[in-house]
């Protein structure tokens, strides 16, 4: 630990102008999304609570389940638990990539120094925003792939083929993903501390899980519940995997006999909009005079 | 140098939370290549100060520069030119040594080799390890690493050794020399005096949000400070007296009382003493300092 070799004399102004642009924010958001996803997947706690979370969920369901019908195809077969719970999970997927993971990690980077680091750092807020943002994107994807292979692999769900509930799949995936994490950054402005992050987060989304149709049948609900989950992104986005995994006969158990796709794209569009205002309002790299 | 540049300046600055004035009207300047020591005992305002000038905390009144701009406004262009070495640091740390530094570096315009500066801090066989596995000195070491990787004209260091063992804490310092001989500027908070001592140029020490003193370190505390003092007892009093010539003092003392004088002692006042004596004078006048803080602190 003797000296750096290097010998050259700490240069002054002109060599450090990082400038402001754009391309920069976006080339070190890329870098902050190796870093965050890296980082995710050494975080044991993390890896379980969200993103094994609903992988563990579908195989309970799937084996718990296993002789009863969730209704029936024009052609008679039975829709498996696993087939029912297939898009349930890949909603709650969404949910828990983006809400639950960065409202608890960011209220924890909050209080552990990482943002104070970051902070005091050259590293623009909008590149540190790309990093979470992409963490959730990859790390939701990881997710709904293994939600898929296992759902089709084990417990033989058979997925779409036509191209357009592909299509589908990939928008809601995209906006409820995006809308999910920027939701996640705006509340992790409530957590006082990095301690009680999970106590305020964890409840909200379990609750959220239980209202909007992903444990428990959405049709089978009283009237009063659904329309309070309705308010919130949840309900759209499971109401969304469904119209894109489930047999189109089962269109009758949804609200409105109707899977609703412009109401999922208005409704996740607008949550993201409150979203976005909410995270430019109360995020700050630190409280800065706690 | 003839004329200083000041690559930081500080004037009347003032942190008021509530009715108590953390930072009651400091004023000072570092000049460009310097090392100047932030000294005093907790709760004095040293990281107050230090954090208003990191941009981390605003001020309630005064003027401070940090290489020309208003640290309360600085952009990303002027965070690109500081290092920043926090008090602590708890950070999951799920990422290694190495990932951790090489993001680090590409955030800055001009940073540093990461291999070399790894070398730098010692960690060269924990280059791949977690930094959660690292014991609490060697994740100060990589604390240290990333305030020096963007290669900062001016380095802050808040406690940077603590927890060090002794050899870890004499190459620390033989790194801060290196880095010192490149012409980076240092603003350094330390309990440790010795420390200050090794590395400082100037120091000032804060008590009670004040400046007690500032002067270059072997300065402090004024001329008579480290005036030997001669101390014994007579007639079943204490007498002391400050002189630059104790060995004549003690042959009179010799001479009038016998050959060996009650009690006597020969005292030449350490940095320590110089120290102790300035906050200690300060903690006596002033109303708002902590005396419990103060006393653990002189502890150390």
């Amino acid at each position: 630990m003797s000296a750096t070799t290097s010998t050259t004399p700490a240069p002054r102004t002109t060599s450090h102008a990082v400038g402001s642009s754009i391309l920069r924010a976006i080339r070190l958001g890329g870098l902050r999304i190796g870093y965050e996803v890296r980082a995710y997947f050494r975080q044991g706690d993390t890896v379980f609570f969200t993103f094994l979370f609903p992988v563990v969920m579908l195989t309970i369901f799937s084996v718990s389940f296993s002789q009863a019908s969730f209704g029936q195809t024009v052609d008679g077969d039975d829709v498996s638990a696993a087939w029912f719970y297939l898009p349930a999970m890949l909603a709650a997927g969404l949910l828990l990539s983006g809400v639950q993971n960065l409202a608890i990690d960011i209220a924890l980077e909050k209080s552990d120094g990482t943002l104070k680091r970051l902070a005091g750092s050259p590293l623009p807020v909008v590149s540190y925003f790309i990093g979470k943002l992409g963490q959730s994107f990859v790390t939701g994807l990881a997710q709904a792939a293994v939600l898929l292979a296992l759902g089709f692999t084990v417990f033989g769900v058979p997925l779409p083929e036509e191209p357009q509930n592909w299509l589908v799949f990939a928008w809601v995936f995209v906006l409820g993903v995006v809308t999910s994490a920027i939701l996640g950054i705006a509340l992790s402005a409530v957590p006082r501390s990095g301690k009680s992050a999970t106590a305020v987060v964890i409840p909200i989304t379990l609750v959220l899980q239980f209202i909007s149709g992903v444990y428990l049948a959405f049709s089978n609900l009283p009237d009063w519940l659904q329309n309070f989950a309705s308010v919130f992104p949840l309900k759209w986005m499971a109401q969304g995997m469904r119209s894109v995994f489930l047999p189109e006969e089962l269109v009758i158990l949804e609200p409105n006999e109707s899977w609703e796709l412009p109401g999922v794209a208005l409704v996740l569009g607008l949550w993201l909009v409150v979203g976005l205002v909410l995270a430019r309002l109360t995020f700050r790299w630190i409280r800065k005079d706690s | 140098m003839t004329t200083h540049e000041n690559v930081v300046e500080v004037r009347e600055l003032r942190k008021i939370y509530g009715h108590f004035a953390a930072v009651d009207g400091i004023d000072f300047d570092i000049h460009r290549g310097e090392t100047f020591a932030l000294l005093g005992p907790n709760g004095a305002g040293k990281s107050t100060t230090i954090e208003i000038l990191e941009g981390y905390r605003d001020r309630t009144s005064g003027d401070a520069r940090v290489l020309g701009v208003d640290p309360g406004r600085g952009g990303l262009d002027w965070k690109a030119r500081l290092g920043i070495v926090l008090q602590s640091s708890g950070e999951s740390g799920n990422v290694t040594v190495i990932e951790q530094l090489r993001h680090f570096a590409a955030l800055y315009p001009n940073p540093r080799d990461v291999d070399e500066v790894i070398a730098a801090v010692g960690l060269q066989e924990k280059a791949g390890t977690l930094i959660r596995k690292l014991s609490g000195g060697q994740r100060r070491r990589v604390d240290v690493a990333v305030g020096i990787v963007g290669r900062p004209e001016l380095l802050f260091l808040d406690e940077p050794t603590t927890g060090f063992d002794p050899e870890a804490r004499r190459s620390f310092w033989d790194l801060i020399r290196t880095l010192q001989s490149e012409g980076t500027t240092i603003l350094l908070t330390t309990h440790y005096l010795d420390e200050a001592a090794q590395l400082g140029d100037r120091a000032g020490v804060i008590a009670g949000g004040r400046m007690v003193d500032l002067a270059p370190i072997g300065e402090l505390g004024g001329a008579d400070a480290r005036t030997p003092l001669v101390r014994w007892r007579e007639a079943g009093e204490q007498r002391e007296q400050r002189t630059d010539a104790p060995g004549a003092l003690v042959a009179a003392l010799i001479d009038r009382l016998g050959p060996e004088p009650d009690a006597l002692e020969v005292i030449r006042p350490s940095l320590e003493d110089v120290y102790l004596d300035l906050i200690g004078r300060e903690t006596s006048t002033s109303d708002d300092a902590e005396p419990t803080t103060t006393e653990t602190e002189v502890a150390r």
